[in-house]
């Protein structure tokens, strides 16, 4: 206790880096910016382990949050003592975290369809099902046209198929399947009465009724687009590609179609279409090299 | 967004309240300990270290200088906002439900569970202006209603006390007198408990949440339903948004029911409803639990939510939130 009153900040000769002299031999930080986007660069100079010059940049983009209007009592409170549990709270014990993931406000359906179409535009099969009986009926809740029986949010909660229950006697079972033991864990996906799902989750896109729409104004967002492209047939994805910088349009997007015949049949009618001031190009998106 | 996670609570949550400046949240849960926060990011600012039991809800007087919080220990408390500090204590014979301040905080409204021989009664009590005068006697006791009421707030002018509970029915008394002057249709009303009911920011309207897997939305003064939003899963908490006309549920299956079920199917979000079209806008995901408590912040900019998982969880929305297009 004593000797940590004795300057514990000071650096013991040991450890103390041989080359920091050398410092004076580096050219001065540099900041640049930060510029109308917010982006900052730092210049520095440093020497390396192996004593070489570096350059390190850092590039930081500062936001600026949307000042918030505080009234003179909010901003007293703010200086407000802590009290209760929180005066010995420990630096480390992290009650408030910032979370990691990010939590969007996640829409029933695209913008600007109605409640019927979403779900038939959303599948290729389901919209076969449109004129005739629905194709798509959960075997465990029933429910028509909503989902498949494997992506049924029930399942779990519906009691077992009988048919699946009553088959075997006791000791057949622990002797057939290993798995179906008393007691055993059995994973939900093994389970009687699930379906057993290969990669049907994976998302196929269908990129082969990509259609790419440049030369499109600055405000144009995913819910024009799907607007302008929506009376061609179902429209399976909208995408307008957005500077990260700035959050403005880069003047470029692609509209997914169900069927390839729409598709073509907006290519024809859209390209060199006159939109907020711009002549449209509207063409078949090629595939990614790579 | 990315929500703040606020982890202050060591069992569920019970109810949220911000501050009428919006910069203080007030978290209810079922350890002992009501917690304040900063609302913008989330600090812990203090705890109220005094009750014995789940703290069932809190209300905070305009000025934002005290803080009443009912609970299971019963009694309902009155607190010093700044300091943590008790001011008085009111004791009752059974489990304090709910608690909120009139217009003006010179009065409370207070609502008691059954318990042991007692019926549920709503209470209503004088709050002096110095709690050193501060006295126990009720100014008026309304009792009737069977079982629970979870919600008892102050209709207009404070002439009117609006109640609902465990049988369904909304009912509007005369806050003078302790008379009933309306009741919600059976008809139309809701067909389970009630669990939830906040009003407008004017006032004009309220929102109840029920287990019937409903809200509805109805006028203050004369009882007529104007809405019904309809959802999957039992409603446990409300909140209408001041600034656009969004209504949010939250809820959840039961929380015995959990483990044993597909977490998709125990939709576990905060739903948003588009308040006139009675149209679902969205939902927020993240809690592992039922949400339990529901608060929108009076400049409408953010909102928390609290769970049966013990966390509270502060979203602050995106900008693309607010031009949101049906």
């Amino acid at each position: 206790m004593a000797i940590d009153k004795n300057e514990p900040s000071k650096l013991r000769w040991g450890e103390l880096e041989e080359d920091d002299d050398l410092d004076f031999l580096l050219p001065p930080k540099e900041a640049i910016g930060p510029d109308e986007n917010g982006i900052k660069k730092v210049i520095e100079y440093r020497f390396n382990d192996e004593g070489n010059k570096v350059k390190i940049t850092t590039t930081t983009r500062v936001r600026k949050l949307a000042k918030a209007r505080l009234s003179k009592r909010a901003l007293e409170r703010r200086n407000w003592d802590k009290f209760g549990d929180a005066v010995r709270e420990d630096v480390g014990s992290r009650l408030t975290m910032v979370s990691t993931e990010e939590i969007l406000l996640e829409r029933p359906r695209a913008p600007g369809t109605k409640p019927e179409e979403a779900k038939a535009s959303g599948d290729g099969l389901a919209q076969l099902s449109k004129g005739g009986a629905v194709l798509m009926v959960c075997r465990t809740c029933g429910k028509k046209g909503d989902h498949w029986t494997s992506k049924c949010p029930y399942k779990d909660l519906a009691a077992p198929v009988e048919s699946f229950v009553d088959k075997p006697t006791a000791a057949e079972t622990s002797a057939a399947a290993p798995g179906a033991g008393k007691g055993a864990y059995v994973p939900p996906s093994m389970r009687a009465g699930a379906e057993r799902t290969t990669g049907s989750d994976m998302r196929r896109r269908n990129d082969e009724n990509s259609v790419r729409v440049t030369n499109l104004s600055e405000d144009t967002r995913e819910a024009d687009l799907h607007e302008l492209f929506r009376p061609f047939g179902a429209v399976t994805r909208v995408y307008v590609a957005m500077d990260q910088k700035t959050g403005t349009s880069r003047g470029f997007g692609f509209v997914n179609f169900v069927n390839r015949e729409d598709a073509q049949r907006a290519i024809n009618k859209l390209n060199g279409y006159g939109y907020d001031n711009l002549i449209l190009r509207v063409e078949w998106a090629t595939p990614r090299t790579n | 967004m990315r929500p703040i996670l606020m982890k202050g609570h060591e069992r569920p949550l019970t109810f949220l309240k911000y501050n009428r400046d919006g910069d203080l949240l007030f978290s209810c849960a079922k350890d002992h300990t009501p917690t304040v926060w900063f609302a913008d990011n989330g600090e812990r600012l203090g705890t109220y270290r005094g009750h014995n039991g789940a703290v069932w809800t809190c209300d905070v007087s305009r000025d934002s200088m005290r803080l009443i919080t009912g609970s299971a220990d019963q009694t309902v408390k009155l607190w010093n906002v700044q300091k943590g500090t008790q001011l008085y204590t009111f004791n009752f014979g059974s489990p304090a439900r709910s608690v909120e301040f009139a217009i003006g905080d010179k009065l409370a409204v207070i609502t008691t569970d059954p318990f042991m021989e007692l019926t549920s009664a709503i209470h209503v009590k004088r709050i002096a202006g110095d709690p050193t005068e501060q006295t126990e006697e009720s100014v008026l006791v309304i009792k009737g209603p069977q079982g629970r009421i979870n919600r008892a707030v102050w209709g207009p002018l404070n002439r009117t006390i609006i109640s609902a509970g465990e049988d369904a029915v909304i009912r509007i008394w005369d806050s003078e007198t302790g008379k009933l002057l309306k009741e919600s249709d059976k008809e139309s009303g809701h067909k389970k408990t009630i669990t939830s009911l906040t009003k407008a920011a004017d006032g004009s309207h309220f929102l109840s949440g029920s287990l019937d897997k409903s809200a509805k939305l109805w006028d203050t003064r004369t009882l007529t339903l104007i809405k019904t939003y309809s959802t999957e899963r039992p409603v446990n908490a409300v909140a209408m948004s001041p600034l656009l006309d969004h209504v949010v549920l939250g809820g959840g299956q039961d929380a015995s029911a959990v483990t044993t079920t597909d977490h998709r199917a125990g939709k576990f979000e905060a739903k948003f409803y588009d308040k006139i079209l009675q149209e679902e806008i969205g939902g927020v995901k993240g809690h592992f639990g039922p949400i339990n408590a529901l608060a929108f912040n009076p400049d409408g900019k953010s909102f928390s939510s609290g769970g049966e998982d013990g966390y509270v969880r502060l979203h602050h929305f995106d900008p693309d939130y607010f031009n949101i297009k049906i």
